[in-house]
């Protein structure tokens, strides 16, 4: 299946005309999608039908010039396809039925405004009834328009797996009558959640990449980054939606801090602050500060805060590993992750001492999961070498190291475990 | 839309039940029944008997053949469905999770596929 975005690279003439399509694909492509798609819930149907209409518009624009209302347009070609598909596809009674309401979708369609739509289109997305893997690919292409070949790179899956995974999805999506529209206040603060966790993956998806640098995979920052301001500009009352925003914000903005001059891996603890994109940390603690007016604390706010709390490092020179450490307390609580488990020993050991701290890591018996999630072994490495369990210490990094998949972070934790020795 | 919602428990649990929790069960599914229909939501449903009275049927070398016994050796059975009329799967679980049957076992709901 073509998709929009992915036509458009493919294609060469035009350029200013590609430009514009480029521009409305990365804005609209998503409105368009969530408002063909709304009454039928046939995303599929809606996709190929914008195909087409973008398609029309390489084709069009740079004869007769961009279109004052571009969406508009886009809207009526693929309203237009749609329609032939219908007639195709369907008779009797129930195709003039369907013939009329597309009819009358279009006529509300050339008032020039298309409805945005895109929040109901990712709660539809990240449904319950959607498999939970699926929802961060689903978003990426119904919302953002990206093709299986790249959300397929970017999860590392191939994209014949990746594009049987997206269309059965929305086949559900259409089959099951999975609604496109925003959940009733009492359930919201839960939908949204599954929103949320969703871009969060697409993001740690993209941060985590080898290398940090892999185009397909460093892109997906962005778009995660685009979809949360979304979430936070049409949801701008969910604290939660405000507080991703800030982590991602947060993270993004020591991106080139990241790595050094030599393109080797460095700590958070050890990055240049001077690195650090001021502007964008800014915006972060400004968003941070409005949700904890909302009242409403959430996973999400409390890890913007600890991202917050390491930002602090720019105003007083140090992170106050107490605050971090009840920030945390408030994580474990809400989550019981091992994930958050292991990052409330790292503070530990900064504010009582690495023995504490080791004392309160999960054990791998636990948690299978822990025996091959690399920061644990990390951590646990980091934390045997500090209070002199060397031989530990080395076993721990030997496996961490095997079960880290990019160099930069490799070499890192060799230096780290050749250190013991001396 | 039309969703089937299908009703599977270990039956038997069923057979361990004295007669007034049977009964009690018995009486939340007419209670939810009731609601379904008052509400205008009800299309369908009976509950079944048990798998011991379960038969199969399928042909083999052209030949309609018939077997004792349930499709499906599960711990759980279907004991029962409810077909119900709703807008959309927020709606149909909606319902769902009023049905006495997500407590005695688990329900799976299906949208149904109308020919046309």
């Amino acid at each position: 299946m073509t998709h929009a975005r992915g036509g458009i690279d493919a294609d060469s003439s035009g350029h200013a005309a590609r430009h514009a399509a480029d521009r409305v694909a990365r804005h609209s492509y998503g409105k368009l999608v969530a408002f063909l798609a709304a009454r039928s819930h046939d995303v599929a149907a809606a996709e190929d039908a914008l195909a087409d209409a973008f398609a029309a518009a390489l084709a069009e624009w740079p004869r007769g010039g961009c279109p004052d209302h571009p969406e508009a347009w886009l809207l009526t070609v693929a309203r237009r396809k749609l329609i032939d598909v219908a007639r195709r596809r369907l008779t009797g009674e129930k195709a003039i039925e369907q013939w009329l309401q597309l009819a009358d979708d279009t006529e509300a369609a050339n008032e020039m405004t298309v409805p945005d739509h895109r929040l109901a289109l990712m709660f539809a997305c990240a449904h319950p009834a959607i498999e939970d893997a699926v929802h961060a690919p689903l978003m990426l292409q119904a919302v953002l328009g990206l093709d299986a070949k790249r959300i397929a790179s970017a999860f590392l899956t191939s994209p014949a797996a990746m594009s049987k995974r997206l269309v059965r999805a929305k086949e559900k999506l259409r089959a099951a009558g999975i609604p496109f529209r925003t959940p009733e206040p009492e359930e919201l603060a839960e939908r949204l959640g599954g929103v949320l966790d969703a871009i969060y993956a697409a993001f740690n998806d993209g941060w985590s990449a080898p290398g940090g640098l892999e185009a397909a995979r460093c892109d997906l920052v962005e778009e995660a980054i685009f979809l949360a301001r979304l979430v936070a500009e049409l949801a701008p009352r969910e604290p939660e939606a405000l507080g991703l925003l800030t982590c991602l914000l947060h993270a993004h903005a020591r991106r080139h801090a990241r790595r050094d001059a030599d393109g080797e891996y460095v700590p958070l603890a050890a990055q240049d602050i001077s690195r650090w994109d001021d502007a964008m940390i800014e915006e972060a603690e400004a968003l941070l500060h409005r949700a904890i007016r909302i009242g409403a604390i959430g996973r999400y706010q409390l890890e913007a805060a600890v991202q917050s709390a390491h930002a602090d490092r720019r105003r007083c020179g140090r992170v106050d590993w107490h605050a971090v450490l009840q920030l945390y307390d408030g994580l474990y609580a809400l989550t019981g992750s091992p994930v958050v488990a292991i990052n409330r020993a790292l503070a530990l050991a900064e504010s009582s001492g690495p023995d504490a701290a080791l004392a309160t890591l999960p054990e791998v018996t636990g948690d299978a999961r822990l025996a091959t999630y690399q920061p644990y072994w990390a951590v646990r490495a980091n934390l045997l070498a500090r209070i002199g369990a060397t031989l530990e210490a080395h076993a721990a990094y030997e496996i961490a190291i095997g079960l880290e998949g990019d160099d930069a972070v490799r070499r890192f934790l060799r230096r780290a475990q050749s250190k013991l020795e001396n | 839309m039309q969703y089937l919602l299908m009703l599977y428990s270990d039956e038997s649990r069923w057979n361990t039940l004295a007669e007034k929790e049977r009964e009690e069960r018995t009486a939340a599914y007419v209670a939810y029944a009731e609601a379904l229909a008052q509400a205008g939501a009800l299309v369908g449903g009976e509950r079944l008997h048990p798998v011991s009275a379960a038969t199969r049927v399928t042909v083999k070398d052209g030949r309609p053949q018939v077997l004792d016994g349930p499709y499906a050796d599960s711990k759980e059975q279907l004991g029962g469905y409810f077909l119900i009329e709703a807008p959309d799967l927020d709606a149909a679980l909606a319902w769902t999770a009023r049905c006495p049957g997500v407590h005695d076992g688990i329900v799976e709901v299906r949208p149904i596929w109308p020919i046309d």
